[in-house]
């Protein structure tokens, strides 16, 4: 009788925290009502996890005698965890912010197959359909934990070059399969009981073997400019493990939240590869960059070399400017600087607007959030769609740091890898700048034909270096204009 | 009797699809400058893992499912703090040209500036 209050208390506040998560995503659809969206969901945070200590009240016999331990061990794994990424997120720099996500990412999906070896260990699952639910969430979470981690080295710079060997893919397919056979044991084992054969503990450390390696060798071979849409699909995974594992609880919180979050990271995933152009089983079981060879000398003409002191006087005495930057300028680290420049711009009455393409830096909207704290105003940025029609009444197009989003060869060129990929249509306007850090070819090493449009000048130099030049560029005509 | 949720397995889809299609339809709605805090926000969201994480903890009743109950717990709350960490520094960051009085209470918010 005394457990009814407590778990009462439990399902009223999971629910109000399952509607205040719906909210504070719903909240986050403007950039104006969105800081207030993540307060709202982390409100149902924390209330959820202080209620989920009212659990205390309802413990089995078996776990009655651990009990304080177990509390005191759970306010010390709160404390450590929450403080430590904390501390951790507060800290990162917004560059680093992809691999950040995808280490917070991993985490959920670890404590996702954490909770589904608890109940396997503690042989608590009843009845077939919550075994083969906690497996699944097992495979699903622990797949994303050790796929997580790998995403995070090759962001983080620790693996260099995405791994390719022969017949991978077969061999990846294999681990899946005896992954998945694994499980089919352990669910045998659990229908008919334990025989002398059947040493479940064994089997559920190889089930979670294989599962963990699975997700090493599955995310591997993917190369660093795919990264986005792998950290997408692995939240997404996450998203669904939690899923699961709330289902196996009893838990309609954790059910609401994963699928919620399995179903937004679906879509996330599907919205990046059509703004790639690519399929998402192309992103996962494709090398990319080997696909990618072109013939040299498909393109006739030369690069264009201007100062940037020259662009920069042009740009102050243009009507209107947009801009493209890319991960080049974030890698810079040149965003203020080009902040700094625009300011100028403006005072000089030039309508400067950014034009932002979907997959602009190792995350989708990185390059927003990284503009966003260079001080830019959300209401200059403009995604893809909103601003490619005005490229042909723009004076001048500014790309920094940004190459295969502005090839035209998407457009024309049916040979070209990124044939029907979305561009900006840099070259449409009336001029174009190119800054970039010397002659060849982007992260994609594709050739861009934009470089030698009549139209077209580069300014070669580090995005940094050249935006200072611009910058003194425009302000010795201020004071020359006032001399 | 403890109030319990028994979920059979029909309930359970339902919840699930109802759930998916609301993440769905939510997160259409999300334009693209915001996706990036979108993605560590619903990041974050699943940091509700956590939860299950402490039932297992406060129910274990072995070493062992002591020292994994304590794992999920440990990642979990990492989840959810580091997910609401970067989210909410994200989010505090995008600001209005025009409108500059409507952000003015967000200023003084605890978040350290970074320099």
């Amino acid at each position: 009788m005394f457990t009814m209050i407590p778990n009462l208390v439990i399902g009223a506040v999971d629910l109000v925290a399952a509607f205040l998560f719906l909210f504070g995503l719903k909240r986050m659809s403007s950039p104006a009502t969105a800081p207030s969206g993540i307060r709202v969901a982390g409100v149902g945070m924390i209330a959820a996890v202080l209620a989920s200590f009212l659990y205390v009240f309802s413990v089995g016999g078996a776990a009655k005698p651990h009990l304080m331990v177990n509390i005191a061990l759970a306010v010390l794994a709160l404390a450590v965890g929450g403080a430590g990424a904390w501390l951790a997120g507060r800290k990162v720099a917004m560059t680093a912010m992809p691999q950040m996500v995808a280490i917070y990412n991993g985490m959920g999906g670890g404590a996702a197959g954490g909770i589904a070896a608890v109940e396997l260990f503690g042989g608590k699952t009843h009845g077939a359909t919550e075994l083969v639910v906690t497996l699944l969430g097992a495979l699903i979470g622990a797949v994303s934990m050790s796929g997580s981690i790998i995403a995070w080295a090759k962001l983080n710079g620790v693996i260099k070059k995405p791994l390719r060997v022969k017949g991978q893919q077969v061999f990846n397919a294999l681990l899946m399969a005896v992954a998945v056979a694994i499980g089919g044991v352990i669910v045998y084992g659990g229908i008919v009981g334990a025989t002398p054969l059947f040493y479940p503990i064994t089997w559920i450390c190889a089930f979670f073997a294989f599962a963990l390696v699975f997700g090493v060798a599955m995310t591997l071979p993917i190369g660093g400019a795919d990264m986005p849409v792998v950290i997408s699909i692995y939240n997404a995974l996450t998203g669904l493990a939690v899923g699961l594992e709330g289902f196996v609880l009893h838990n309609p919180a954790l059910m609401i939240a994963g699928m919620v979050v399995g179903a937004a990271g679906l879509l996330l995933t599907l919205l990046m590869a059509k703004a790639m152009n690519r399929s998402v089983s192309n992103v996962v079981f494709t090398n990319f960059g080997e696909a990618a060879k072109q013939k040299p000398g498909a393109i006739k003409g030369t690069e264009r070399a201007v100062e940037a002191s020259d662009a920069a006087i042009k740009m102050r005495y243009a009507s209107s400017v947009i801009i493209i930057p890319g991960y080049g300028l974030a890698a810079a680290q040149a965003q203020q600087k080009l902040y700094e420049f625009v300011k100028l711009l403006l005072a000089a009455k030039v309508s400067v607007k950014f034009a932002i393409h979907p997959v602009a830096g190792r995350m989708p909207g990185q390059m927003d959030v990284l503009l966003a704290e260079a001080g830019v105003p959300y209401d200059m940025i403009f995604q893809l769609d909103d601003i490619n029609d005005d490229f042909a009444t723009t004076d001048v197009a500014l790309v920094i740091g940004a190459n295969d989003v502005v090839n035209p060869a998407a457009r024309t060129d049916k040979a070209s890898p990124i044939f029907g990929m979305p561009i900006l249509n840099a070259d449409k306007a009336k001029q174009v700048y190119v800054v970039k850090r010397g002659e060849g070819k982007g992260y994609s090493g594709i050739v861009n034909g934009l470089f030698y449009d009549p139209n077209c000048n580069m300014v070669y130099g580090d995005a940094q270096t050249v935006l200072v030049k611009m910058i003194e560029g425009v302000r010795g005509l201020g004071t020359a204009a006032a001399a | 009797m403890p109030f319990d949720i028994t979920m059979t397995g029909l309930v359970a889809l339902y919840v699930f699809m109802l759930a998916g299609f609301a993440g769905w339809v939510i997160i259409g709605n999300v334009p693209a400058i915001l996706h990036t805090p979108l993605m560590s926000g619903s990041n974050f969201v699943h940091g509700i893992v956590v939860v299950g994480g402490l039932f297992a903890l406060l129910n274990a009743s072995t070493a062992l499912e002591q020292g994994i109950g304590f794992f999920a717990v440990l990642l979990g709350a990492g989840n959810a703090a580091g997910g609401y960490a970067v989210t909410d520094r994200m989010l505090a960051m995008f600001k209005s040209s025009v409108a500059p009085a409507k952000h003015r209470r967000r200023a003084k918010s605890h978040h350290p500036k970074k320099g």
